[in-house]
């Protein structure tokens, strides 16, 4: 309804002004001043009214606008007709009702400035002065803004023809402020018209509005004289007061704005602290952040465009200031949330490293300021701040993309204090993704430390509570990420890297049990490959008395909080595998009882905590692969361990995992290089062993037959295959009988049943049927038959 | 234009010519109809002389007992129309009784003449300047012709012209100050001015400026005060806040404005007056209002 009557009026008017515009152009036509001026002023008179929204009173106003031009040139042409244009000036001035008066007042105006006939300053200040009586903020801003319009190709501003003397700057100056002051209040009072439910509608069609007063500062700009000094003792703290005192947020936040776009930026520079000082006075609902990061984004970019602007933002302490400055916004602005803060000081912050990226003492204290801002608040909790400060603390990882850097912030940790934990943790996340994506090394005890510090919220829980709501993908896929942490760390100095194992160890240890069986592994990996590094270089340079001897590394691995702490999390297979490869670095480091020591522990977990059956076979596999591997071991050990591993293969719960298990401890009597290891009789010992119980499945399942289909077939073609390889390595225990009978039982058992082992059979044959061509296998391979197996 | 009433036909035309007519300042002036005619216009002291031309119709002859020509300062209120009061009066015999056959001229001079009031056309009051030229006849009646002219007296600036200042107000509501740069003006002037917004609590929609003229005529209880809006001039448009200073410019050119006359004659009054008025945005009307003097400067001395 209201939009349609708008519409309405509109219409109305623009049709009166067009009629009124063609009298005023017949009456110019025939040369008839005064009826051209009579109904010009009909015409100026349409926009006295009251009914129009901002949007379409400027629609009117752009008609009217163009039909005044017209009557600009008729005014210059009947002055040159000899008509005085002093007393046209008055002339106009007689109209009755203020706003034609004024417009046609500014129309003649700019002829007269035009005409040189009288200083244009003594113009500029009465239309200035006269266009106080219409004090209606919309007919008032649109006047002036048509006075700024006129008037602007006639201010001795750069390239125009009205260049004047140094007070003719000035005074164009004084006018231009003066305007714009004007301006700025009438639109700051606009917010006040009418009724307050549709205030934010007003708001609206206010903010529509702004670029009319905005454009003032502009020309302020372009004028020509207002060099750094006029701008910093005249234009800037003028344009402040009015800016200050309107009270107002929308315009202050625009006005802001605009300073900061319009004007340049070395001006800006040497004036920050006149400009900066302004910031604590505006109203506390005004969205400093976006202002201020405007002005540090712009220095920013004038700073990275032009090598020569850096001294001169050493010179004026540019960071002090805009630390301060900050730091009085906030203190000012009690009701500011942490997040509106904490943004303040991510703008900062980068513009430090933008400005700054050398000097790391400002980013620590921009932290610094932080912190203190911070400590006022207590922990954050609303997720826009906890945003906000995840986005403050990447910001300098982003910059430097090296966490080295960071590590030597030391308020950085100090921000992260007062993050929640999920923040905490992210940032956590975020810290050790920038180390692995950007290779970062970390090469020192002391770096690690401070780095573990960081990402605490990943290496531990946080009052010794455990989410149990967090997701278990998640949590893996974090906890890798410190694994994979974990290898970043390396260090060429032995010693020092010796460091960096036993920081790591202190942090990670703290992890709790969720995560220790996913961090304690590379970390035992990570100081396994020192331990070959220190004997792949033979000697150690460091004598006996450095700590990054292999004993003494592998003493803090076998210390009861290392792998240990894996078993009493219920990790066991995991700590069972760690001590089997610590056994083999100790192994080739040629430390027995260290070695022994490690077997022991294994051995103990395998007895204490794998219950699971088929967790058994597995480790039992493993011990028996690793001991068959062990070379340091004196005979007595050799046999304790050996007889005991034989012992758990016999104990196994399925007849199956029995007979493999025992199998395969007969390679434990034989080790290809060791000659004092080959001991053939107990390798036919254990195939003998196993045999049995191959046989003994064999007639559970002709007992059980129908029910079952598992045969023992399989298990006698690995037995043969056993032989086989132990025929091949010249084991003279085993006989061509052995073979004989089990060929047969192969070849009985296959004739039953389908055994689903034909093509494991086959390839047998045919591997038997290549080795007895070959060279140096004809002769072993002589005592076996084909026709066995036919 | 006596030649349209035919019947009563006067015997002969008399027409009266000033003797430097041709470039004396012609001013217009209303007439009763509403017609508006063009009159010489002198000032007081001055000498007013000219020819009266008295020729009678094709074949007439005007017989007569003498031609007398007077120079008349009239008053007349519209409430007595007709009746007029002559504070001037000045006679001279022109000719002796006799008889006009042909064209006659006859030169007069009015020498130095005071007239100490300027010519007024007001709502209930006239004052008026005329020469009358009577020529005296016994049975016929006589004939007579007049002729308006105009006078106005120019007086130097006065010494004294104190600005007019100062503040109003309604309590908690409306308080101003205003300005007028003098409180005496020329017909020619401007007013310069200024308001100042001390208080402002109503919604205030316009400020204009009205300059009246209250005519006052008649004395004592038949007193008569007629007050004209003569000219209404807007001075600001939409609601100041507190202190704002709207600038007053107003230039008298246009308006049809007289002097101030101070109980003339103790027949009437012309007063001058600025109105102030504030209008908010229920039409209610705030003024104030303010004598002021108005003269007529003499021309060459204008700025």
């Amino acid at each position: 309804m209201i939009a349609d009557d708008d519409e309405k009026w509109l219409a109305a008017a623009i049709a009166a002004v067009k009629q009124n515009a063609f009298y005023m152009q017949r009456a110019i036509d025939s040369n008839n001043l005064k009826d051209a001026l009579k109904f010009s002023a009909q015409m100026l008179s349409e926009l006295r009214t009251s009914k129009l929204s901002p949007h379409k009173y400027y629609e009117l106003y752009m008609r009217v606008f163009n039909e005044l031009g017209t009557l600009e040139i008729f005014f210059k042409e009947e002055t040159g007709r000899g008509c005085s244009i002093a007393e046209l000036y008055e002339l106009v001035q007689h109209a009755g009702n203020i706003l034609p008066r004024l417009y046609l007042l500014c129309t003649i105006g700019s002829v007269y400035i035009k005409s040189k006939d009288v200083t244009t300053t003594d113009i500029l200040k009465d239309l200035v002065e006269m266009c106080r009586a219409v004090q209606h903020p919309l007919r008032g801003l649109f006047l002036r803004s048509y006075l700024a319009q006129v008037t602007r190709d006639k201010l001795p501003c750069i390239g125009s023809e009205l260049e004047g003397d140094g007070d003719a700057h000035m005074d164009a100056l004084e006018f231009v402020l003066q305007n714009f002051t004007e301006m700025n209040k009438l639109w700051v009072r606009m917010q006040h018209q009418g009724p307050s439910r549709e205030k934010e509608k007003r708001e609206k069609e206010r903010n529509e509005l702004r670029d009319l007063v905005g454009k003032n500062l502009h020309v302020l700009s372009q004028l020509e004289g207002v060099d750094l000094g006029i701008y910093r003792d005249t234009v800037l703290p003028r344009i402040l007061e009015q800016v200050v005192n309107c009270k107002d947020e929308l315009a202050q936040c625009y006005l802001m704005d605009c300073i900061i776009q319009v004007f340049p930026d070395d001006f800006h520079l040497q004036t920050l602290d006149v400009l900066l000082g302004a910031c604590p006075q505006l109203q506390p609902s005004v969205d400093i952040k976006t202002v201020l990061s405007g002005l540090m984004e712009r220095l920013s970019n004038y700073a990275a465009s032009s090598v020569e602007a850096l001294p001169n933002f050493l010179q004026v302490e540019a960071f002090s200031k805009f630390n301060y400055a900050i730091g009085k916004v906030v203190e000012a602005q009690v009701d500011l949330p942490a997040a509106g803060s904490v943004t303040l000081y991510l703008f900062l912050l980068k513009f430090t490293l933008h400005v700054y990226s050398d000097r790391l003492d400002y980013v620590d204290q921009v932290l610094g300021s932080c912190v203190t801002q911070l400590s006022a608040t207590g922990k954050l909790c609303d997720d826009k701040a906890a945003k906000q400060i995840v986005a403050f603390l990447s910001a300098p990882l982003e910059k430097y993309n090296n966490v080295v850097t960071i590590l030597k912030l030391t308020n950085y940790p100090q921000v992260m204090e007062y993050l929640d934990h999920e923040t905490n943790k992210a940032m956590a996340i975020i810290i050790v993704q920038s180390v692995l994506k950007n290779n970062t090394h970390i090469t020192t005890a002391d770096e690690v430390d401070a780095l573990f510090e960081l990402a605490k919220g990943l290496i531990k829980d946080f009052d010794g509570k455990i989410d149990n709501e967090i997701d278990e993908e998640d949590f893996q896929e974090e906890q890798n990420l410190v694994a994979r942490l974990v290898h970043k760390l390396y260090n060429d100095d032995p010693e020092e890297m010796s460091k960096i194992i036993f920081t790591v160890r202190k942090h990670i240890l703290t992890g709790g049990p969720k995560r220790l069986p996913l961090t304690i592994p590379p970390l035992v990996f990570s100081a396994l490959k020192l331990i070959r590094r220190l004997r792949g270089g033979d000697e150690n340079p460091f004598g006996d008395d450095a700590s990054a001897t292999p004993k003494k590394i592998l003493q803090l691995l076998s210390e009861a909080s290392t792998v240990e702490a894996l078993s009493d999390v219920s990790a066991p297979d995991v700590a069972l595998r760690l001590y089997l490869q610590c056994a083999q670095a100790a192994n080739d480091c040629e430390l027995e009882t260290v070695t022994y020591e490690f077997f022991t522990k294994a051995y103990l977990l395998y007895e204490e905590e794998i219950s699971d059956s088929k967790a058994q076979v597995t480790a039992l596999h493993l011990i028996i692969g690793t001991l068959q591997r062990m070379r340091v071991f004196n005979v007595e050990n050799r046999d304790t361990l050996t007889h005991k591993a034989t012992g758990y293969s016999a104990r196994l719960l399925r007849k199956p995992d029995q007979c493999r298990a025992i199998y395969e401890c007969a390679h434990l009597f034989w080790a290809d290089e060791g000659e004092n290891l080959k001991d053939g009789e107990r390798v036919v010992l254990c195939l003998k062993r196993a045999q049995r119980i191959a046989d003994a499945v064999q007639k559970m399942a002709n007992a059980s037959r129908g029910t079952s289909s598992t045969g023992s077939v399989a298990l006698y073609v690995e037995l043969l295959n056993k032989y086989l390889y132990f025929l091949e390595k010249g084991n003279s225990e085993v006989t061509g009988d052995t073979i004989q009978s089990l060929a047969e039982l192969v070849r009985s058992e296959t004739k039953k049943v389908e055994s689903g082992a034909e093509s494991f059979i086959n390839s047998t044959l045919r591997y038997i049927e290549f080795q007895r061509q070959q060279d140096g296998m004809s002769e072993k391979y002589e005592k076996i038959k084909m026709e066995w197996f036919e | 234009m006596n030649y349209l009433l035919g019947a009563f036909k006067p015997a002969c035309n008399i027409s009266i010519t000033f003797t430097d007519g041709k470039n004396r300042k012609q001013v217009p002036i209303k007439k009763d109809n509403g017609q508006i005619v063009m009159n010489p216009l002198f000032q007081s002291q001055e000498t007013i002389a000219g020819k009266i031309n008295i020729e009678p119709y094709q074949g007439k002859k005007v017989e007569h007992n003498g031609v007398k020509v007077e120079l008349l300062g009239q008053i007349e209120m519209y409430h007595d129309r007709g009746n007029f009061y002559d504070f001037t009066s000045l006679v001279r015999e022109i000719d002796v009784p006799g008889e006009i056959y042909e064209r006659k001229t006859y030169p007069f001079e009015f020498s130095s003449v005071e007239m100490p009031y300027e010519t007024f056309n007001g709502v209930n009051v006239r004052l008026r300047y005329v020469l009358k030229v009577t020529v005296t006849r016994g049975y016929a009646g006589s004939i007579v012709e007049y002729q308006d002219f105009v006078v106005r007296n120019y007086v130097p600036p006065p010494p004294i012209n104190n600005s007019i200042k100062m503040e109003v107000g309604i309590e908690d509501c409306l308080h101003i100050e205003f300005e007028y740069n003098k409180s005496k003006y020329h017909l020619k002037d401007v007013i310069l001015g200024k308001i100042y917004f001390l208080l402002v609590r109503i919604k205030i929609k316009n400020m204009d400026l009205e300059i009246r003229r209250r005519e006052s005529t008649g004395a004592g209880a038949n007193t008569h005060v007629e007050t004209e809006t003569l000219a209404k001039f807007e001075l600001m448009d939409g609601a100041p806040v507190r202190g704002e200073s709207i600038p007053v410019r107003v230039f008298l050119t246009p308006y049809d404005l007289t002097p101030t006359h101070h109980n003339i004659n103790n027949k009437f009054s012309v007063k001058y007056y600025l109105n102030l008025v504030l209008v908010d945005e229920e039409d209610r009307r705030y003024f104030k209002q303010q004598e002021i003097t108005l003269y007529r400067l003499k021309e060459e001395t204008l700025s």
